[in-house]
């Protein structure tokens, strides 16, 4: 699953621009992932540019 | 506050783009409502703020504020890997602005024209009747409303939703997105006349380094690199060293972080009742992700023809597609060639970008022009000569 770290997001939308299944949704200070939809590309971890997104395995 | 349940034309985003749009369609009376999703029109800034002087003239008609003028631009330097500087002589002039109150003011240009502008609204999905799109919903101070409009405008920025709403598919590929950082740093020694250009696969992969002066020893300074080589360090931590090591005692007055589409525009930017414009369509120059004045023609144009549809009730796909035409004559063909170019520029490795500059430092200044200096940097690529003749001034 892609997680959050509030703290270090800047809100800043990069992630959702490359996300190919419109899964990000993003307010002025707040961003939600729509696990169901995600499929773990993994394209908004490597874009984010303050690495405010990181993926945790669930059990 | 007040706004009616019906508008004939909706712009989702506050931007340059957004606001020219709104201010193109309010001119030529027909009614506009403008939402931007942050508290202000202007804040937060995120960009390097570079704009040229010619271009943002005559989307302007030469109404430029001075107040919006941080510094003007007569000098550019590039830096190689390895640290040698070349002088290209480019034949114009550049403002990097001060964005906050550029916004500001474009907004208040929309204003003054009649349309109306709510901020804080969070535009969360597009109303469809009969498969047509007829509004949006809309969260204002936490309460969801339903607005009509038949035309909407989606000026939303690279995190864009409007356009995938609409069945545009908007995902820019990684390789087109330039992943940025930026601080606005003080007590900088600097001149506030020169942009400098960092230049190098290893700090700034398929992108580059910049210091854009903003006046009284500040300046923006940034970096992109290509989303495809993102994956080891980020572009915060790349600039934080970057800052470390060429401004150590500089004060840190403003960080901001976020994406630049580098690509060409989206294969569609209209489609029925609707049109995107800027970041959202992908329209900022792909070498050196300037958005500002391609995004403010796209809006111009947009809000011009929605208004045109609205009062020849012709809302169509193939009515509201001249907006396409129009954008490609101004800027579009332009953009292809740039593309083209920056796919040429992406290959070049840290060696052959010294070498270009060890080439062009043994000659006059004078003669360091563009066209010399890609056709040096590009010379066994020979295919692109071409756009390089053509592409004369690629950092419009």
């Amino acid at each position: 699953m892609i997680l959050l770290h509030d703290n270090k997001c800047d809100f800043c939308g990069t992630c959702v621009g490359v996300c190919p299944e419109n899964c990000i949704d993003l307010g002025e200070a707040e961003l939600n992932i729509d696990h169901q939809i995600c499929t773990m590309c993994y394209k908004c971890v490597w874009i984010c540019p303050v690495e405010a997104l990181f993926a945790e395995k669930v059990k | 506050m007040s706004f009616k349940d019906s508008y004939d034309i909706i712009v989702v985003g506050g931007g340059p783009a957004g606001c020219m749009a709104a201010y193109a369609a309010a001119k030529e009376n027909v009614s506009v409502l403008l939402l931007e999703k942050d508290r202000d029109i202007g804040s937060p800034v995120r960009c390097a703020e570079a704009v040229g002087k010619d271009g943002l003239e005559k989307i302007l008609e030469d109404n430029i504020n001075p107040r919006w003028i941080a510094a003007t631009i007569k000098k550019f330097q590039f830096v190689a890997p390895d640290g040698t500087v070349i002088f290209p002589q480019v034949p114009m002039t550049g403002y990097v602005l001060h964005r906050k109150l550029f916004d500001f003011d474009l907004g208040l240009l929309a204003a003054n024209s009649g349309a109306k502008i709510v901020t804080k609204a969070y535009v969360n999905y597009l109303i469809f009747e009969n498969d047509r799109i007829s509004g949006v919903h809309v969260r204002i101070n936490g309460v969801q409303h339903i607005i009509k409009s038949n035309i909407i405008i989606g000026a939303d920025g690279v995190e864009s939703r409007v356009g995938r709403w609409a069945g545009i598919d908007t995902t820019v590929h990684m390789k087109d997105m330039e992943t940025c950082a930026q601080m606005t740093l003080a007590n900088l020694p600097l001149d506030d006349d020169t942009c400098v250009f960092y230049f190098s696969q290893k700090r700034f992969p398929g992108g580059y380094g910049w210091v854009f002066p903003k006046g009284n020893k500040t300046a923006n300074v940034g970096l992109g690199i290509s989303g495809d080589r993102a994956r080891s360090d980020s572009a915060s931590a790349r600039l934080e060293s970057f800052v470390h090591d060429h401004f150590p005692d500089a004060s840190i007055l403003n960080k901001t972080v976020g994406g630049v589409p580098c690509a060409n525009r989206l294969p569609k930017i209209s489609s029925e009742g609707i049109l995107l414009v800027g970041d959202a369509a992908l329209q900022a120059n792909p070498i050196s992700g300037g958005g500002i004045a391609t995004g403010m023609t796209a809006g111009k144009i947009a809000g011009n023809i929605a208004a045109s549809a609205i009062k020849s009730d012709n809302i169509s796909a193939d009515f509201l597609k001249r907006y396409e035409k129009e954008w490609d004559t101004a800027c579009g063909n332009a953009q292809k060639r740039y593309y083209r170019l920056k796919e040429g520029i992406r290959k070049l490795s840290d060696e052959q970008l010294n070498k270009t500059a060890h080439v062009l430092k043994d000659i006059p200044q004078k003669k360091q022009t563009l066209v010399k200096i890609f056709q040096t940097a590009l010379i066994k690529q020979p295919g692109l000569l071409v756009d390089i003749m053509k592409t004369l001034n690629p950092f419009s």
